[in-house]
């Protein structure tokens, strides 16, 4: 909401107050400020002067030499290009040695203003400038009409040589207010000098809506209205005005639109504008002679009604639109725009003015069906008093009457079925100071209110209060208490902290996803976040099966683009695109991870959202990292999380990964098993290597990638953050390394499993060192050796206690998995 | 035999001056004074020496063997010494050469924020809740007393999934939740993921984070909320922040507010980062509105609260200078390697 100071001072007098503390109070008391701009500051020797002999230029065409008279002995020579100059025409005159606001034409605006000095223009001298009212600084959007693609030709008579900005009145701040959807009767100039009367405790006036009504007939004589759909307009006052001269406004008239952000262009259009500025009434007027059978009925438009509408574009309307018709036909659509078929032209004499409230729903769902939004329909929309109707009627009529562009007829239309009546609700002092923590007496209160125009009645603790309509936001007793907080000041607001005491404390799964957020970056791996929405492409790409669960999509309706249109069900495909867009940069290696939500289809889910499940997915490339650098971090990871007995089983019809360097990592689910039955496994993700074809599918043609999604409930489901201490062991350990031959493709994994069955109490650890295929091995075979240490809490073994069960270890290995002992 | 000491001693001395190395020094040791030494000789040979010449010659025999021990002791740590010296002048190396690379992964900056950001209020004594992304209707709009035609329901401001499931635009929805699960007193935070229908550009992502609070309690008042803020403030951007709360508008609170700090960057003089103002906006705020709290079925005579949401990359944007939001999702390790 532009509010230029100098209209404001029109309702309450500023005048005193400094500029900045102005805008600073206005904020505190809840108008905050979008920008203050300073108009015509940098404008410097710009003067009033008249065009008294204009010549062809002698060698272009397009240029005139113009002689001024700017109050001086001699004329000044100013050569122009612009097309609308006249002898006699009072224009601004940039002299030689003058700054102008700018932007020159076709150029851009420079700090500071731009100078102007004397030059030749095609060898004619010039001594300045005539100046258009975008070079002084005005938005192309508010120069006037008349003068828009020309010199600023004024429409009156100013003292020549009088310095320009002072003669116009041009320099005044224009403060941008940031309206909150709640206060609609702040996007007009009265609401504004309501909040400024308030904010700083002063008197303001409401304006002059005194009529002199010289018209001969009455309003009633001209047009009859009937409204019958009485729900979506409350009110419709119409006004008849005679003797119309359509012509352009006076400067002061103009200049305000100007400032506020609007074009003049001729007086009736610019009066109802100024209205709707002033009161936040949007106004409209027809031409009588256009109004078929003097009569305005308000309804709904039939499905498949076609209008043409004043931007001369033909629409097809829907039953649900409220229109504005005449005896045969529509004229206009209710709150949105006037039709092309009652529009006023140059030569209307008789207008009827039109200051009705329309329904803002109504008119939102119109203008949105239409696509067709207007500073009326924007404004409906928010909601409007229909108690401002028959006073901004009145208003308008006033400003004709004041610029003499017609005569008002006696009286006006009001159809106002059911008038809007304030609400009156008790509010309660106690209640105020114990929501904002103060202790201010009634008197105090009801003063502030009062400010605001709200009736106070009652007494004691009760304050019985009444709004001005205009204020649709005033509805409980917490509407007051803001009104109170924000005159008083929520700076002179004390400050505490709550009383009562809380401990803090946040869920297992949440410590759990911060602990292994530490864990993987002490592991040296950086974190990524990636969006929650995806392209439902990205498990084309990472070779997602046909029928997978991971295609079982939450889907947005209405989303930005493709590439965000599902709600993701795995963090693969994200991975792969920062690591691919990593990989494009240059950068030669990554180790990453995301810890974020995944989101499953539950259809019975009580609320119907899908669930939502954490997944952990790690992804890196670059000349260190292979599969079981890979498998180091995870199982690292998941002992800190307490997960120690994890098995990695081999997967090869994954499609995300190489077929011979994949697998699924499990942990035993710890629920018992069935006589004779293997204990069930719970797995908690997968990992790999990523298959060739998904690489290139990322750009990542040959490279290296490894990756795993680990499902992170499930890894919350088996976390044991408790520690128990062991003793530290007292007698000495003693060590056994063995190497044996196995067939290639037997697993380490399996001779580690039988290793550790047949050890019994004593085996303390196994760990591999070598695999060895080569010379002395013969093809097909692999050798594998371990390191096994014994060790008994109670005893210093001997060697005998140690060669029991080494050679049960051995003679197990042989047997069941034809593992022979190798010289070493 | 006093003559032959005499020499032994001697002898002695001009060897251990030459000596240089510790096993030359133990040569002489063991020619001396070893089992067949020359002095172990001589005092051997003592017993055909009459009592008195005994006396005399090994008073100087003990004298001799002293001042050599003393000499050997003296003359072994000057050779280990220079030992040492000659090898620590060997195995100089140059202490410019650069350490060995020890890689310390990065959290993402807003994760960074939303801990930092935490952390303050835990200190406070909020708990962290959490609620999902994908919302009801009801969570994100009407149980925060946003009337049926808010502008922010529109398909244009927010994603839908249907007609009642959305992503949610806030996370105030978790206030929701919480009133619903959870009688007063109330002090949590809520971290998360929003989403709203903005095209990315430097300054708009289409997802962002929040983090919420909300305050329930027995008289609880505004002024708690200034204090509460007021030194969040002053923990996340130093003793010397400055608040100022600026009456604003929210469905779900009443009275509202927005709160500015002090510039951190120029303390409040006006620069870029404040765009001249002095002053930052950093989070919404206000009175928990009493249709909120009715929601969770509380007794709103009995209590208040407030309630207050940051937005974590605006936070992040301007405490790290980072001029492009669309950085935090492109995860370049360029990028976040530096919040190391």
């Amino acid at each position: 909401m532009l509010v230029p100071i100098e209209w404001l001072n029109d309702y309450i007098d500023t005048k005193d107050i400094d500029i900045t503390e102005f805008c600073d109070r206005m904020i505190m008391s809840g108008s905050n400020l979008e920008t203050c701009e300073h108009f015509c500051e940098e404008m410097e020797n710009v003067v009033v002067g008249r065009i008294d002999k204009i010549e062809r230029h002698p060698d272009a065409d397009k240029l005139v030499v113009c002689q001024l008279n700017v109050g001086a002995e001699e004329p000044v020579q100013i050569v122009t290009g612009a097309p609308n100059v006249f002898e006699g025409a009072y224009v601004p005159v940039a002299l030689h040695k003058s700054r102008i606001p700018g932007p020159l034409h076709g150029k851009a605006k420079e700090e500071g203003g731009t100078k102007i000095t004397k030059g030749k223009l095609r060898g004619v001298e010039s001594f300045g400038m005539l100046c258009s009212a975008e070079e002084l600084g005005f938005e192309d959007k508010v120069v006037p009409v008349a003068h828009k693609d020309g010199i600023w030709i004024l429409e009156e008579e100013y003292e020549l040589g009088m310095d320009f900005a002072e003669a116009l009145g041009l320099k005044q701040a224009v403060v941008d207010f940031e309206i909150t959807p709640n206060r609609p009767d702040c996007l007009a100039m009265v609401g504004m000098a309501r909040e400024a009367a308030a904010t700083f405790d002063r008197p303001f006036s409401y304006p002059d809506v005194e009529l002199e009504e010289a018209g001969e007939k009455e309003a009633k004589d001209f047009v009859s209205v009937e409204i019958r759909n009485p729900e979506n307009c409350k009110r419709y006052v119409a006004r008849v005005v005679t003797d119309v001269k359509v012509e352009q406004s006076p400067w002061w008239l103009q200049k305000r639109l100007m400032y506020a952000g609007m074009r003049p262009i001729n007086n009736i259009v610019d009066i109802t504008n100024f209205v709707m500025l002033e009161y936040g009434q949007p106004i409209h007027a027809f031409d009588i002679n256009q109004v078929k059978g003097s009569k305005i009925i308000v309804e709904n438009a039939a499905d498949g009604d076609k209008f043409t509408t004043l931007d001369e574009n033909e629409r097809e309307m829907t039953k649900d639109m409220l229109m504005i018709k005449d005896a045969e036909r529509s004229i206009a659509i209710a709150g949105v725009m006037g039709g092309l078929n009652s529009e006023i032209e140059e030569d209307t004499t008789t207008i009827i003015i039109e200051s009705a409230n329309f329904n803002g729903d109504s008119v939102r769902a119109t203008s949105k069906k239409l696509t067709l939004r207007t500073e009326a329909s924007s404004r409906f929309e928010k909601g409007i008093d229909p108690n401002l109707c028959e006073a901004a009627a009145d208003r308008v009529c006033k400003l004709i009457e004041m610029v003499g562009a017609g005569k008002v007829c006696k009286g006006s239309v009001d159809v106002y079925p059911n008038p809007e009546i304030a609400k009156t609700i008790n509010i309660r002092v106690d209640r105020i100071n114990k929501v904002l923590g103060i202790d201010l007496s009634r008197e105090e209160m009801v003063k502030i209110l009062e400010g605001l125009e709200i009736k106070v009645a009652g007494e004691g603790n009760i304050m019985t209060v009444t709004p001005p309509t205009v204020r649709q936001d005033l509805l409980e007793e917490e509407d007051y208490i803001e009104e109170v907080a924000r005159i008083y000041g929520y700076d002179n607001l004390p400050v505490t902290l709550p009383k009562g005491n809380n401990e803090s404390g946040k869920s297992r799964e949440r410590a759990l996803r911060d602990m292994a957020r530490e864990a993987l970056c002490s592991m040296g791996l950086n974190e990524i976040q990636t969006y929650s929405f995806v392209s439902p492409k990205g498990v084309d790409n990472v070779r997602i099966g046909e029928d997978s669960w991971e295609r079982a999509f939450v889907k947005l309706i209405n989303p930005l683009g493709e590439e965000n249109s599902v709600m993701r069900t795995i963090l693969t495909p994200n991975m792969m695109e920062v690591l691919a867009r990593n990989s494009s940069r240059n950068i030669d290696a990554v180790k990453a991870f995301e810890i974020g939500n995944t989101f499953m289809d539950n259809p019975y889910s009580p609320d119907n959202l899908p669930d939502e499940q954490y997944s952990l997915c790690i992804g890196m490339y670059g000349k260190d990292e292979d599969f079981y650098s890979l498998k180091g971090n995870i199982v690292e990871l998941l002992k800190i999380m307490g997960i120690k007995d994890v098995t990695f089983i081999a997967e090869s019809e994954y499609g995300v990964y190489h077929p011979g360097r994949c697998a699924r990592i499990a942990v035993p689910s710890g629920r018992p098993a069935p006589e004779g039955m293997e204990p069930e496994m719970d797995e908690l993700g997968i990992m790999g290597e990523i298959h060739p074809d998904v690489a290139e599918n990322y750009g990542m043609d040959g490279m290296r990638i490894y990756c795993c999604e680990l499902m992170f409930d499930s890894v919350v489901r088996h976390a044991d953050t408790n520690i128990v201490f062991s003793p530290l062991p007292k007698y000495p350990s003693t060590s056994r390394d063995i190497a044996l031959l196995v067939d290639e493709d037997m697993e380490v994994g399996k001779i580690e499993a039988v290793i550790r069955a047949n050890g019994g109490n004593i085996l303390e650890s196994v760990k591999l060192f070598d695999v060895y295929r080569g010379k002395q091995v013969e093809e097909g075979k692999k050798s594998v050796a371990f390191a096994l240490v014994y060790r008994d809490a109670e005893k210093t073994l001997t060697d005998e206690d140690v060669a029991g069960v080494h050679e049960a270890v051995l003679e197990a290995l042989k047997e069941k998995l034809n593992a022979v002992l190798r010289e070493m | 035999m006093q003559a032959q000491l005499n020499r032994i001693l001697e002898e002695a001395k001009s060897q251990l001056q030459a000596a240089e190395t510790l096993a030359q020094v133990d040569e002489i040791r063991v020619k001396v004074l070893g089992k067949k030494g020359q002095l172990t000789e001589i005092l051997r040979g003592m017993g055909k020496l009459s009592p008195e010449e005994r006396k005399v010659t090994g008073q100087m025999a003990n004298s001799v063997r002293a001042e050599i021990e003393g000499m050997l002791e003296e003359k072994f740590e000057a050779v280990k010494k220079a030992a040492k010296e000659a090898q620590f002048a060997a195995e100089k190396i140059d202490v410019t050469e650069p350490g060995k690379d020890i890689n310390v992964g990065v959290k993402h900056p807003v994760t960074i924020t939303i801990e930092e950001i935490s952390k303050v209020f835990m200190n406070m004594g909020f708990s962290i809740v959490e609620g999902p992304e994908v919302e009801t209707v009801f969570n994100n709009f009407d149980g925060l007393n946003a009337g049926p035609n808010h502008p922010a329901r529109d398909m244009t401001d927010t994603f839908y999934i249907t007609e009642d499931i959305l992503l949610r635009t806030q996370t105030s929805t978790v206030q929701v939740r919480t009133l619903q699960k959870q009688q007063p007193p109330i002090k949590v935070i809520a971290p998360g993921r929003t989403f709203r229908c903005d095209t990315p550009d430097a300054t708009h992502s289409p997802m962002f984070h929040q983090i919420e609070g909300l305050v329930v309690d027995e008289g609880i008042t505004m002024a708690d909320l200034k204090g509460t803020l007021d030194s969040f403030a002053k923990q996340l951007f130093g003793p010397e922040t400055k608040t100022k709360f600026r009456p604003h508008h929210f469905p779900f609170t009443e009275p509202s507010a927005e709160m500015d700090v002090s510039c951190f960057k120029c303390g409040g003089k006006g620069c870029r980062v404040c765009k001249g103002s002095g002053w930052i906006e950093i989070l919404g705020c206000g009175m928990v509105h009493p249709n909120v709290l009715k929601v969770g079925n509380i007794d709103t005579e009995k209590y208040t609260g407030f309630a207050f949401g940051i937005g974590v990359e605006r936070v992040a944007m301007l405490k790290y200078g980072v001029d492009d939001i669309r950085l935090f999702y492109e995860n370049d390790m360029r990028f976040i390697n530096q919040f190391k």
